[in-house]
């Protein structure tokens, strides 16, 4: 019942595996860790979240907070590797229509 | 709609730290019961969304305090209650947050927060919400396959 960030900068992109269960207690963590990359101007940001077992809206909260500020820097936000449980809460939220979450196909991080 | 039921209660501190305590309880009372692995997925979000509202709203001030999860085990459905015995807050406000999210809103005004209920709304079939002392969210999520079984009983009689 914890969660692991692993990040990997390379020059303008950041790729960030997450692991395990995003939720009230978890989100704070992610969104410290997170947040001062999504400040960097022009960043490629790509979360994976394949290894993310649960997530609820606190995790959503921060997602959407990255996403703008990344936006706000003229950077790019994708998240990969999506299980269908993940995909579903994007999908009734209406995030999926706003976040990219489908680009796998085009070289997730896997 | 008198039906016997088992009831279990568990009590968390008011402290993010145990919402995961109350998942592991309710994937087991609710696979007990015989719900799918979606079901048991959705029960979870909406039990955590509930548990981050009392924990978070009912006390931001002090973080002394507790939050009681109440399960009512019926033969058909299973029913969840989340109070918090402190600070009332206004759902009625907290509602007008509410909802999904709409493509071509622009970025800037995007919300970081106010899904929880919409998402307890979405993922429950039945909702209630009292505010006395303090909020209680009463929730249902029945059975699917009892529904089906029930109806196959019919047929077949």
């Amino acid at each position: 019942m914890n969660i692991t960030i692993d990040v990997q900068d390379i020059n303008s992109r950041v790729e960030i595996q997450v692991k395990g269960e995003i939720d009230a207690y978890t989100a704070p963590k992610l969104r410290e860790t997170l947040f001062p990359l999504s400040e960097q101007e022009n960043i490629s940001m790509v979360v994976d979240l394949s290894d993310v077992s649960y997530m609820d809206s606190t995790g959503l909260g921060v997602f959407v907070g990255l996403f703008k500020s990344v936006r706000s820097h003229n950077g790019e936000f994708r998240l990969v590797g999506l299980s269908e449980r993940l995909r579903r809460l994007f999908d009734i939220t209406g995030l999926a229509e706003i976040i990219d979450i489908n680009s796998d196909a085009e070289g997730g991080l896997k | 709609m008198n039906q016997s039921y088992d009831y279990i209660e568990v009590k968390i501190p008011a402290k993010t730290d145990f919402i995961g305590v109350i998942r592991l309880t309710l994937s087991g009372i609710a696979s007990r019961l015989g719900f799918s692995y979606d079901e048991i997925e959705d029960l979870k979000i909406a039990a955590s969304e509930a548990c981050t509202n009392a924990v978070q709203h009912a006390y931001r001030e002090d973080d002394k305090g507790e939050v009681k999860i109440g399960f009512g085990l019926y033969e058909d459905r299973l029913e969840v209650m989340v109070s918090d015995s402190g600070k009332s807050c206004n759902f009625d406000e907290v509602r007008q947050g509410l909802g999904r999210y709409e493509n071509g809103q622009n970025v800037e005004f995007l919300r970081e927060g106010g899904l929880g209920l919409y998402l307890i709304d979405t993922l429950m079939d039945d909702v209630k919400i009292h505010q006395n002392e303090g909020v209680t969210v009463f929730m249902t999520k029945f059975l699917e396959g009892e529904q089906v079984e029930m109806d196959a009983k019919t047929l077949s009689t």
